[in-house]
């Protein structure tokens, strides 16, 4: 199988979103990403799976950038970015959200949004004091747009809750529409269906889906096979933080090694 | 006599505003940003010497006076306490937050050995006096000049008030919030924490400076004595008994603890035998601690707080700034 740096492109197209080569990151006496290598085409779609452990998260951690790299090189539309901090890769269009939720708790959800805004005038110290005007207009603007994105996650009536008071898969959708404040090129979206209840998933995969036909590029790590089939074209399983397989979701789901690597547990 | 008692009143209540805009500053960095100085002193210190260096007359035993107008030492006092602030922090706001502790420690340390040995400049253990205070022309009626500079403290508490209330619900308070609550979810946002953290700690360095310089043409002179680590105790008792995070506790909590103060000492003064005053004075001390932890266990907010100290000291434990 080839892999993912390999496949050849022409100068005229444009850079992958996402560009990982032979990334390695080390913990103390382990290693949770050897050596892998990972693209995320324009408007792609694309799957990360493998058993609990396997090191998808830390790959994620290193594209974000909340983790350094041990070694490998991270090419975000063709700029290199593998040392660059985690808060200057959204500027390139890069957006994650966590396993983990991690909303600005006591926070209202529609200022958890707010935050999301790039490049906001409101941000600078003095810009407060010295164009209290230009922040108020952009800052009325922001909030349109925040309120439209709440909406598209069915969370606008919410809006004045603290985001502590959201249940799991809430919080997933407040994750979705606080980064898309950004109007991110790519969003990384890690295990989106873990614990939501059945109504709330088929929203949270409608909306992806709407989010590609937009042409938003999608890295997902999700355990549900089922939805990775409906929503990827392709898919890269990992194990023990090794690249196993990739190709088509019928393709890896069949592949022994993937089949192998989920029935030993990960060992 | 009646008048005698408001002059006091305003006497008080402006030294207990020049307190209240320490605090003020302190809530920028503590309350709003979660950043822990413990060299506050120092901080109003070089505030209250640029300030004095400024404005004073020329003297022949020491470097200055340059006779500026005391708007222009308020100003230079914020610009070099800020600065100072931001070369503090730019070394130590990226490491772990203890280092930071350790480095507001070391530079309140210095900053008292500095004011005790240049003398050329500061005038060592005698400090610097004849520094012009604010409506001196009033002097020769007590109740007057009081109320004039007390209107002054005033204006300055209430504009910084305003000022900082702004800030904290501008886009700039509101990252600060988010980095407070989670900071890695704030950086994958864009908002780097560094940046923001320097900017909160320089401008609680600067308002801490201006404070000095406030006090110091309050009083009319400034000493090495005025510096000493009591005074940093005093802002961080101040700060906690008012609520830290609220800036209306910040300034509630100086004029309640500078309250505090003012009696202890009129209590020693009364009570206590002229020889043993010097070392009574000491029971000040203990009055504010014991006012300090009767506030914890009543309300472990403060008056207007919004996190326990107690439970962001925990959280700061639990969870040291990255790696
Ligand atoms: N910060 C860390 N320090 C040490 N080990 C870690 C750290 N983060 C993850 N690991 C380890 O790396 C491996 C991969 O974890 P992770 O990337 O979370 O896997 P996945 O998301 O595929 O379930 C696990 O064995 C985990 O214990
Ligand atoms: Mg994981």
């Amino acid at each position: 199988m080839m892999t993912a740096s390999a496949i050849s492109r022409s100068p005229a197209q444009p850079p992958p979103v996402i560009d990982a080569r032979r990334l390695t990151k080390r913990f103390a006496g382990m290693t949770a990403v050897d050596s892998m290598s990972l693209t995320v085409g324009r408007q792609e779609m694309v799957g990360l799976i493998g058993p609990n452990g396997a090191g998808k998260t830390t790959m994620f951690s290193l594209i974000a950038g909340s983790l350094q790299p041990t070694s490998g090189e991270l090419w975000i539309s063709g700029h290199e970015v593998s040392r660059e901090a985690p808060e200057r890769r959204i500027g390139h269009g890069l957006a994650r959200t966590f396993q983990i939720p991690k909303p600005f708790a006591e926070m209202s959800v529609l200022e958890n949004l707010l935050v999301g805004g790039q490049r906001q005038q409101g941000e600078g110290l003095i810009a407060n004091f010295l164009k209290p005007a230009a922040v108020r207009a952009e800052e009325k603007a922001l909030i349109e747009k925040a309120r439209g994105l709440l909406d598209f996650v069915t969370l606008s009536h919410l809006e004045h809750q603290p985001a502590r008071v959201l249940s799991g898969g809430q919080r997933k959708l407040l994750e979705l529409a606080r980064v898309l404040m950004a109007d991110p090129d790519v969003i990384l979206l890690d295990e989106p269906a873990a614990g939501v209840n059945p109504a709330l998933l088929e929203i949270i995969i409608e909306r992806v889906i709407a989010l590609n036909k937009q042409g938003k590029s999608i890295l997902l790590i999700e355990h549900n096979m089922d939805m990775v089939s409906r929503l990827c074209s392709r898919v890269v399983a990992m194990a023990l933080g090794k690249l196993l397989a990739e190709g088509t979701p019928a393709e890896v789901a069949s592949s022994p090694a993937v089949i192998e690597a989920y029935l030993g547990g990960g060992a | 006599m009646t008048l005698d008692i408001l002059a006091y009143a305003a006497f008080f209540l402006s030294m207990a505003l020049t307190y209240a805009i320490i605090c003020l500053g302190l809530n920028v960095q503590w309350g709003m940003t979660g950043l822990f100085n413990v060299g506050i002193a120092a901080f109003v210190a070089v505030g209250a010497y640029t300030s004095a260096l400024l404005t004073t007359p020329p003297s022949p035993d020491r470097f200055g006076g340059f006779e500026l107008p005391i708007f222009v030492g308020w100003l230079g006092a914020a610009i070099t306490s800020g600065l100072l602030s931001w070369a503090v922090g730019a070394l130590t706001i990226r490491l772990r937050s203890d280092y930071l502790a350790i480095a507001t420690f070391g530079i309140a340390v210095t900053v008292q050995l500095c004011m005790l040995n240049l003398q050329p400049i500061t005038g060592g253990a005698f400090g610097i006096g004849f520094i012009p205070r604010p409506f001196a022309v009033l002097q020769e009626n007590a109740l007057l000049f009081s109320l004039a500079n007390f209107a002054v403290m005033a204006v300055v508490v209430l504009a910084l008030y305003l000022a900082l209330e702004h800030l904290a619900k501008s886009p700039w308070g509101r990252v600060l919030r988010a980095i407070r609550e989670d900071e890695m979810a704030a950086q994958a946002l864009g908002k780097g924490p560094i940046r923001f953290r320097l900017q909160a700690f320089t401008l609680g360095g600067a308002i801490m400076g201006l404070a000095g310089a406030a006090q110091a043409h309050f009083i009319g002179f400034i000493a090495p004595d005025n510096y000493m680590p009591i005074l940093t105790f005093q802002v961080w008792a101040m700060l906690i008994v008012g609520g830290s995070g609220n800036n209306r506790g910040a300034i509630a909590g100086a004029i309640l603890i500078w309250g505090l103060w003012a009696l202890s000492a009129a209590a020693v003064s009364t009570f206590v035998p002229a020889e043993q005053q010097a070392r009574a004075a000491s029971l000040q001390i203990v009055a504010i601690g014991v006012g300090l932890c009767l506030m914890l266990l009543w309300r472990p907010r403060g008056l207007f707080g919004e996190v326990s100290p107690l439970t962001r000291l925990k959280s700061l434990r639990a969870a040291p700034s990255k790696e």
